[in-house]
């Protein structure tokens, strides 16, 4: 092995995608998903158990899949990667445990890795080293959180994350309100397209006044959430009919203006050039036009990984443990846990 | 041959190595939280203690459940990924049998048992076993000749509705020690001797022994489908991450 080449299988079992990515060095070789989402899409919500009984039947096929793919022989792997936490305890599990009997069976070292981390690491498999410190905003069905990053293996710094919903979250329920399908993200974002984002003033959560001092760079999307829902029903109630596409880009221009008003914030406040976005909800067009807008006018570099990487993938749990692999750091050991609430801090358990 | 059995589907974490004549390491842990942390290390210590390497192992048998859920993933998945990366066959073999297998010696050939384990939520685990002689073996022969017969499929029952005949049979596994009211004849005295014996949770030497009988019978299954007898709770996590990523 090249110490800055090293062959990493990556294993993601967090929520209902059984991802797994096999990268070397900095490069790509597969990203295999397996997705349960049809599955829970009648329950509007991911089932846990569901998804835990998804991720055992597809684990050994993915990784069979994503072998067969790259034309990688498991015992060429230099070391296993997995997502740690955070996330779901049930899912979390099945991959925690295939990764270790993999890393038993190889006898490789095995890298037990925070899932957030790994949403900002995988972007050196699109665009190559990742500036440190980078900004990373990380918004999706599960987390909406500002990262400070001098060092994605070994020191994120959490500067501020959702108090009630996350953003994907609010596009779910949202989506409800509207009648639109599970998941709500990309109904809305095709809705909104037809729609006027100035239609209706939907609140921005934690932008002004004590709330913006005590929250600088926390979201609250609840309220957002709530006043859509009152409007729309409003509007019902009086026998009218709901603008669809304009309440879809109205919500969905309130989320992602408080987004990148606090990630642009965030990189001056600290003086950070980068700004890297992550998470299913970067896939939102209006999220990528508008982060776009305002970092080319605030000067900031900013880096978006394909929507198939921002999604959770075993790609990325790869490429965070093929950088934990080159920086020399220690590996995590057979006996460690799955932390379904491990903190961003910790970045490798 | 080189046998690894494995077994999650009770509190123990529980592996043990079986050359085709004798269990050559077990190593168990029981801590019914921790099946992630304690099997693959319990794996290791096996193979460490009988100076093997994973390349050897020929078989994998897992105890399929039924049991906690969570916890009986990490046992049927551990197995698969070793039994894929070596290459090893892979078989399968319902956990209660394990215990029955256990308890063959305590009782006469003829002798009926039942095995019940924690299902949680005031349930259990059962089925009705009946110890017989294995095959070849004659009539009056050493214990080992035994093995177990499954009478009934196993289920999931809360212990006031087991069947009365059953309820009143010799019992295994953590259910007289838990519904002593229905489950009135505990194989052992007490349930630090029930533990100490192996008939408390499940023993991965009695699984692999049983699943060695089973082989040299043409019995065991390459079946590695978890028992779960329950559906799922279809409750949405709410605030899980959507398939948002
Ligand atoms: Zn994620």
């Amino acid at each position: 092995m090249r110490p800055d080449e090293p062959l990493v299988l990556g294993i993601e079992t967090s929520c209902d995608e059984t991802g797994v990515g096999i990268v070397r060095g900095h490069t790509l070789l597969v990203d295999a998903v397996a997705s349960s989402v049809d599955e829970h899409a009648r329950f509007g919500g991911v089932v846990p158990e569901v998804a835990s009984r998804a991720h055992l039947e597809a684990m050994v096929p993915t990784i069979e899949r994503a072998c067969a793919q790259a034309g990688v022989r498991l015992g060429d792997l230099d070391a296993v990667a997995v997502t740690a936490g955070p996330g779901l305890a049930g899912a979390l599990l099945v991959g925690v445990a295939a990764a270790k009997a993999l890393a038993l069976a190889l006898d490789t070292p095995i890298y037990g890795i925070n899932h957030l981390a790994a949403h900002v690491a995988v972007d050196v498999v699109e665009h190559g080293p990742l500036p440190e410190p980078t900004m990373a905003l990380l918004v999706s069905g599960g987390h909406s959180s500002l990262l400070l990053v001098p060092d994605v293996t070994a020191d994120v710094r959490p500067l501020g994350a959702t108090v009630d919903d996350a953003a994907g979250e609010a596009f779910d329920k949202v989506a409800r309100v509207l009648g639109l399908p599970f998941p709500g993200g990309p109904h809305i974002d095709r809705a909104a397209r037809d729609g006027n984002r100035l239609a209706i003033d939907f609140p921005r959560g934690f932008t002004t006044g004590r709330d913006l001092a005590r929250h600088r760079f926390d979201f609250s999307f609840s309220g957002l959430k709530t006043a859509v829902s009152r409007w729309v029903q409003l509007r019902q109630a009086a026998g009218e009919d709901v603008p669809v596409a304009d309440v879809a880009a109205s919500f969905q221009e309130a989320v992602v203006d408080v987004l990148t008003r606090k990630a642009i914030a965030a990189c001056r406040e600290h003086g950070v050039e980068t700004l890297l976005i992550g998470g299913g909800v970067a896939a939102n067009s209006r999220l990528r036009a508008l982060a776009a807008a305002r970092c080319e006018s605030a000067g900031i570099q900013l880096r978006v990984p394909r929507p198939g990487l921002c999604t959770d993938n075993g790609a990325m749990v790869a490429a965070l443990g093929s950088l934990a692999v080159s920086r020399g750091r220690t590996p995590s050991g057979l006996d460690h846990p799955a932390d379904s609430s491990m903190p961003v801090t910790l970045v490798q358990a | 041959m080189l046998l690894l059995a494995i077994d999650t589907s009770t509190s123990a974490i529980t592996a043990a190595l079986h050359d085709g004549i004798q269990v050559l390491a077990e190593a168990s842990t029981v801590d019914s939280r921790a099946h992630g942390e304690r099997l693959a290390p319990g794996i290791r210590e096996v193979l460490t203690r009988a100076g093997a390497s994973p390349r050897d192992l020929t078989d994998v048998v897992v105890g399929l459940g039924p049991g906690p859920f969570t916890g009986l993933r990490v046992g049927i998945v551990t197995a698969r990924t070793i039994a894929h990366v070596t290459g090893a066959a892979l078989h399968g073999v319902c956990s209660l049998d394990a215990l029955a297998y256990a308890a063959r010696d305590r009782l006469a050939v003829g002798a009926e048992l039942v095995v019940a384990t924690d299902a949680r939520r005031k349930e259990v685990y059962w089925a009705r076993y009946a110890v017989v002689l294995g095959p070849g073996a004659a009539p009056g022969g050493v214990g080992d000749a035994r093995t177990v017969h499954a009478r009934t499929e196993p289920a999931v029952v809360r212990p006031a509705d087991l069947p009365a005949e059953v309820a009143a049979l010799t019992a295994v596994g953590r259910g007289p020690w838990l519904y002593p009211q229905t489950m009135t004849h505990p194989l052992c005295a007490s349930q630090d001797a029930a533990a100490a014996d192996g008939l408390l949770d499940v023993s991965a030497a009695a699984l692999a022994a049983l699943a060695v009988s089973r082989l040299t019978s043409g019995t065991l299954t390459a079946r590695h489908e978890p028992l779960y007898l329950r559906r799922p709770d279809a409750v949405p996590h709410l605030s899980a991450k959507s398939a948002l990523g």
